[in-house]
């Protein structure tokens, strides 16, 4: 406001400007339209080519990230030809506006987009009302997916906290070397997809009716004179053996995070305790658990998103067969194997309605801890 | 100094035990997919060191899972096996992954310094919009996002599938930069200011270079994350085969495995080969990235 009488000057400069410059304002529309044609002949070349795969591989790299950084530089070069209050106005929006596009165009209209869809019919086009959303909660192999997901969160959450906090303690104990390797040994899983996780652990699960087993839990069975089991078929069980997998992938991420934690214990605070004559049981539940509260909050509401949201253990292994359906894995089938739109949005909106309360919570929580704003 | 209980049996015994529990599955799919066709469908991968002598261990099901041409004899193209071309697949997982992972870096860091050292009106909301949006599933998106990319064409492109995984990683590859170049030091700012440097200047000269550690914890993250997704591929890529990344493949396999055991082995192997690389060799800034908060939606 207290520029308000440099105001007519700014004009002046500006149409000066404006008459000067008709040579750097061709260029201005010149060099964006160029850089528009040689990132569009990069498209339709990968559209439509035929050269080796490594080839088109490399021309995508580097026609991406080419076309991300080009962008932004011709942003810039634009901006900076303008007189400083437009520039001054305009910069901000050339290094937030890119992502707030893409954000607002991925995940913030999308949800009012899928809650429309989740309205409509199978082929978006007629109204149904809640008709989609009476599916989602009363279809028998929904009303199971609930059922699943209410196991996966309470046991496979449940392990993961418990191991990770067993390994993690157990771990700050021993000798530093044991400690790196115990712990890059159970985290390394973290590093595998759910799909190869699955290959991994269909060899574990494997079975024949008769022996020689090539599943290592049948063939233990085998050796105690027991019948070989079909994991992955016995229902109910058969989603416990799914969540073993999950809880393998997932313990090393609350492993890791409850270690630093355990680390930032002071000694003292231990110590005293000991003194004072409490064993080292008490020392976990009164002071340690206590202490670390925060992160175990934290880790908690991590992985009950993690599986809520679970669907590649379960699309690989059961395809949601047997009694195995999970809420994420009925999304995709209601949408990609049935071509429901309506109720698979109908779906994603439940998974959204699951999720939210949840992950909430736990902003709340990172909002105590760090400062954000 | 830390204290350390060295000796306590107890302890060592414990964790030995469950080391080894979480480490024997994959230990076992390795020794595996050493093994021929016929030792992997007839006994179980543990008898190789009941007679270590005879154990026929080779890299053949490596061999003929890459490129479909056995090692042995005439080197024809295996039954069965020229569908699966996992050279192919590891191709594209690149393709994939690499643009999937730097476009979004970018992208966040610019916005992080907008929000962490440009004054603006409506800073505040679109910050809020920024965590916000890591409320969304991304299962949220994908229908929505299908009708466009069917109206222009991007559907089964690259393109389509690096914008899908830069949207989904940005609010969080947003969130970790701006808690970290919202913290870098005032006065190294301002000294570049008084000598009239440009927003555009400081942030490609000071504000890049000084978040590397930052960029490398998201930018592990974002790799191993687009690298094993299965879901985003499948929902964007699906409709071309050639175009099918790693874990699509491998789950192909799996639909079909009653007859291909030990071709699953390698071909799991190989999907696992460069995430596991990337983090044990990069295991501290991954760590760093998890403990900074990194929940996905």
């Amino acid at each position: 406001m207290e520029q308000e009488n440099t105001k007519p000057k700014e004009k002046e400069g500006f149409f000066q400007w404006l008459i000067t410059n008709i040579g750097r304002l061709a260029l201005s529309v010149a060099i964006p339209g160029m850089t528009f044609l040689i990132l569009r002949a990069g498209f339709l070349f990968l559209r439509d080519n035929d050269a080796p795969q490594w080839v088109t591989a490399i021309v995508a790299i580097l026609w991406g990230v080419g076309g991300i950084v080009a962008f932004f530089f011709i942003f810039n070069w634009l901006i900076e030809m303008l007189p400083p209050k437009w520039k001054r106005r305009f910069t901000p929006f050339v290094f937030v506006g890119p992502a707030m596009a893409i954000l607002i165009w991925y995940l913030i209209v999308p949800v009012g987009r899928t809650i429309y869809l989740s309205l409509l019919d199978a082929n978006s086009e007629v109204f149904v009302g809640l008709e989609n959303y009476v599916y989602a909660f009363t279809n028998d192999a929904m009303v199971r997916a609930f059922r699943n997901n209410l196991i996966w969160l309470v046991l496979g959450t449940g392990s993961c906290i418990v191991f990770g906090m067993i390994i993690a303690v157990l771990a700050d104990r021993a000798p530093a070397w044991i400690e790196t390797l115990v712990k890059t040994l159970v985290f390394l899983p973290m590093a595998i997809s759910m799909v190869g996780a699955g290959v991994i652990w269909l060899f574990v699960y494997s079975f024949r009716p008769r022996p020689p087993q090539i599943g290592l839990l049948n063939a233990i069975l085998n050796f105690f004179g027991a019948d070989p089991v079909p994991f992955m078929f016995n229902q109910p069980w058969n989603n416990v053996f799914l969540i073993i997998i999950m809880v393998w992938i997932q313990t090393g991420y609350a492993m890791v995070i409850f270690s630093a934690a355990i680390k930032g214990i002071p000694e003292e605070l231990k110590e005293a305790a000991r003194i004072d004559g409490a064993n080292e049981f008490q020392v976990f539940f009164r002071i340690m658990i206590p202490y670390i509260r925060g992160t175990l909050v934290t880790v908690s509401t991590t992985i009950i998103i993690f599986t809520l949201k679970v669907f590649d253990i379960v699309f690989t292994m059961t395809g949601g067969n047997y009694g195995t359906e999970v809420v994420a894995n009925q999304f995709y089938i209601q949408r990609w194997v049935a071509f429901q739109n309506g109720r698979g949005s109908a779906i994603a909106i439940v998974l959204l309605l699951m999720i939210i309360p949840v992950m909430i919570y736990n902003l709340v929580q990172f909002g105590s801890q760090t400062e954000a704003f | 100094m830390k204290k350390k209980n060295q000796g306590n049996v107890f302890v060592i015994l414990m964790l030995a035990l469950l080391t080894i529990v979480w480490s024997i599955p994959t230990f076992g799919l390795f020794i595996s997919s050493l093994r021929s066709e016929d030792a992997v469908n007839s006994t179980g991968w543990w008898t190789v060191f009941s007679d270590l002598k005879n154990a026929d261990l080779s890299f053949e099901n490596y061999s003929i899972v890459l490129t479909g041409r056995s090692m042995r004899g005439d080197g024809n193209v295996t039954r069965g096996a020229e569908k699966i071309q996992m050279i192919e697949a590891v191709i594209n997982s690149l393709t994939v992954a690499i643009p999937s992972t730097l476009i979004p870096i970018l992208i966040a860091a610019f916005a992080a310094y907008g929000f962490a050292w440009i004054r603006f009106p409506g800073r505040k909301l679109l910050f809020i919009l920024v965590v916000a949006s890591m409320v969304i599933p991304l299962q949220i998106a994908l229908i929505p996002l299908l009708i466009d990319y069917m109206k222009i064409d991007l559907n089964g492109t690259f393109l389509g599938v690096w914008l899908a995984h830069t949207g989904f990683g940005l609010s969080l590859a947003i969130y970790l930069l701006y808690n970290y170049i919202s913290a870098i030091p005032r006065d190294i700012l301002e000294s570049a200011f008084i000598d009239g440097a440009s927003h555009f200047t400081i942030f490609f000269r000071l504000i890049f270079p000084l978040s590397v550690p930052a960029l490398a914890s998201f930018a592990i993250f974002q790799f191993i994350w687009v690298w094993n997704d299965l879901l985003v591929s499948l929902v964007f890529l699906g409709i071309e085969p050639r175009y099918e990344v790693l874990t699509m493949r491998l789950k192909n396999m799996v639909g079909t495995f009653g007859t291909d055991w030990h071709l699953l082995t390698s071909g799991a192997f190989v999907s696992m080969l460069i995430p596991m690389v990337v983090f044990v060799s990069l295991q501290k800034y991954f760590v760093r990235g998890l403990l900074a908060g990194s929940v996905k939606g």
